[in-house]
């Protein structure tokens, strides 16, 4: 809706209309430096890097196009299996990675969020412990899991203390395993807030409809699966996007998880531009992995995005 | 804040009853979790409390033996960073509080103007104007760092000439003032978004009413809106101060050596790789480095799980 500003009935003095013409684009004049900033420094500067990916700089920008070579390297390097390429190490530890964090966090989130709202007693204690890792950065993160997970003195030590001198995980240390150990800590980190959006959907479910399952005599077990769960489709959608979004970005965490990530055994997409823009002196290469990111962002974010807007004027 | 605001008032509907059975799987299940949720929590304080023949040689889930806050007196003010000459953590956390007042109050206040302006002042193309700034909050910032490194890099030189014209740089090139630059921008779509959201459903009419009166468009803001607006101020501030002292990817670049962040600190101390690791006092700077953010959280626990669900289910 649009508000204007009722005319008013005096007779009005000479000079007012200037000051009445800025009134009037005063809203628009607070609002424009935001905008700007956004633009240049979001839309200006993806449109920098697009440019960046088809040049051949190295260490320093260039301005010398040399058209689709750093797209042509890195689809080379997808295929690039034996010995893999960083960049095919990057996508498939970010589909191991990314399935694992996003699945397993759906479905603890969920089975957390249903647990909870069974009406208990200390959900106001139970809650908390959820979330908190929630306000924790991932390298404090990181630096806990890498400690608990150092089988010299975390896990398997204390394991071995306990009798079972067997027991082996040494994951955090393997290079084909370390990837697991980022899902573990991004896991740990990320499923309390799927759980606080699972159980928002849930409080938020009408308790007549319930009742009338209960009264037609489903079992509890067939209320959520046929009932609760499916009107939680949107909050699913929504959960999944948002962590799918997560997953693409994290960064820190593969850093802090495996000690600066040695030898790139946990590559990322995101460590993949980072190192091949700043350290490998390759950032025609890095802006093209910089550019995919931000079209698989794109992707699921801006469908998102504009249904959720649509929704809300309706 | 809908969303938020139903989780925080619990179960509103009647619970089916469960047998006794039941309930003892759910109350296992639910107290289980929480232990595992605990657990490194538990675990860095209480290796961070161990002196280090007693973190390498015993069991890290066994309570501390010689009570010792070496670790923490040594994170805080002995530890090595890198190949800094700074001396332990101390100096970085002054720099990460410089780094995120002045860019939470900056990016909170233009947030509120332009929630105001996008709700209460709306103009043909707003709608478009705040997509674009939503879209903002969400982009991976892989695709902004090198034109901003090329822009704070030319700022830099920039600085160094006005050093050598007038003897002063104007915080040209200045770590601090490039990360609170950076925050502010790529804050701004969050922020936008919180108090947009919030106005959204203030009354208009209480604003139609002011501006009969003859209240300008700031008056209308001071008298009218803020006082109104401190949940959502606090929501913001949390939401923005967790953010910005969390984070890794800008301290990383945009800072140098001894102006770091927090998190580049710890990072560095964690990973610089001479000798023996120091795990206690890894785990000490890590709490250090954790503490403000936690305490935000435990203080106001509930305007921080209203920013979180804000920054995710709109409306």
């Amino acid at each position: 809706m649009t508000i204007s500003v009722a005319p008013i009935a005096v007779p009005e003095p000479p000079g007012a209309t200037v000051r009445d013409k800025l009134q009037q684009y005063l809203p628009r004049l607070v609002l424009a430096p935001s905008f700007a900033l956004v633009l240049i420094f979001v839309y200006g500067f993806n449109l920098w890097t697009l440019f960046l990916s088809f040049t051949n700089s190295k260490a320093f920008a260039s301005n010398t196009l040399v058209g689709l070579t750093s797209y042509q390297k890195l689809w080379t390097w997808t295929f690039e299996t034996d010995p893999p390429s960083s960049w095919y190490t990057a996508l498939v530890n970010m589909g191991l990675f990314g399935g694992l964090y996003v699945v397993i966090c759906l479905v603890l989130g969920l089975g957390l969020a249903i647990l909870l709202d069974q009406k208990i007693r200390g959900e106001g204690i139970l809650r908390p412990i959820y979330l908190y890792p929630l306000a924790l950065s991932f390298i404090v993160t990181g630096t806990a899991w890498k400690l608990l997970l150092d089988p010299g003195i975390g896990l398997e030590k204390a394991v071995h203390d306990w009798g079972w001198t067997s027991f082996h995980f040494d994951w955090v240390v393997n290079p084909r395993m370390m990837i697991y150990c980022v899902a573990i800590a991004g896991i740990w980190q990320t499923s309390g807030f799927v759980m606080a959006m699972f159980l928002a959907g849930l409080r938020g479910i009408d308790g007549e409809i319930l009742k009338a399952a209960q009264i037609d005599g489903a079992s509890a077990y067939a209320t959520y699966r046929r009932i609760v769960i499916p009107i939680m489709r949107p909050v699913f959608l929504s959960a999944l996007i948002i962590l799918t979004h997560m997953a693409i970005k994290s960064y820190d965490l593969v850093l802090s998880v495996t000690g600066k990530n040695p030898g790139g055994a946990a590559e990322l997409p995101s460590t993949f531009m980072y190192s091949y823009t700043f350290t490998r002196n390759q950032m025609a290469v890095g802006s093209t992995s910089a550019v995919i990111m931000l079209m698989s962002i794109a992707a699921i974010m801006i469908p998102y995005l504009y249904s959720e807007l649509k929704e809300k004027n309706r | 804040m809908s969303a938020a605001d139903a989780i925080l008032a619990g179960p509103s509907r009647e619970p089916t009853r469960h047998s006794l059975t039941t309930r003892i799987v759910i109350y296992g299940l639910l107290v289980l979790f929480a232990a595992v949720y605990l657990v490194p929590l538990i675990v860095m304080v209480m290796t961070s409390l161990k002196p280090l023949d007693e973190v390498t040689g015993g069991n890290m889930f066994a309570l501390p033996h010689a009570l010792t806050f070496g670790a923490w007196v040594k994170a805080w003010g002995e530890a090595r960073i890198g190949v800094s000459e700074t001396a332990g953590i101390k100096g970085y956390f002054w720099n990460s509080i410089r780094m995120v007042v002045p860019a939470v109050l900056i990016s909170t206040l233009l947030g509120a103007l332009n929630g105001y302006v996008l709700t209460k002042w709306r103009f043909p193309g707003h709608k478009l104007v705040f997509g674009m700034m939503l879209f903002a909050c969400f982009i991976p910032f892989q695709s902004v760092i090198i034109p901003m490194a090329v822009i704070l890099g030319y700022l830099g030189r920039l600085g160094n000439q006005l050093i050598d014209l007038t003897g002063y740089s104007f915080g040209f090139g200045n770590s601090t003032v490039n990360l609170v630059i950076v925050h502010v921008i790529y804050g701004l779509g969050f922020t936008t978004l919180f108090f947009r959201n919030y106005y959204e459903a203030f009354p208009t009419e209480l604003i139609k009413a002011a501006m009969i009166d003859g209240a300008s468009f700031f008056q209308i803001f001071r008298r009218v809106l803020l006082p109104n607006s401190t949940p959502i101020f606090i929501v913001t501030v949390i939401y923005q101060f967790t953010n910005i002292w969390n984070d890794f990817l800008f301290g990383s670049t945009f800072a140098a050596g001894d102006q770091s962040p927090m998190t580049v600190a710890l990072n560095n101390v964690v990973n610089s790789s001479t000798g023996v690791v120091e795990y206690n006092v890894n785990m000490a700077a890590a709490i250090i480095a954790a503490a403000p953010t936690l305490l935000v959280y435990i203080l106001a626990g509930r305007y921080f799980v209203r920013g979180l669900m804000a920054g995710a289910v709109k409306g």
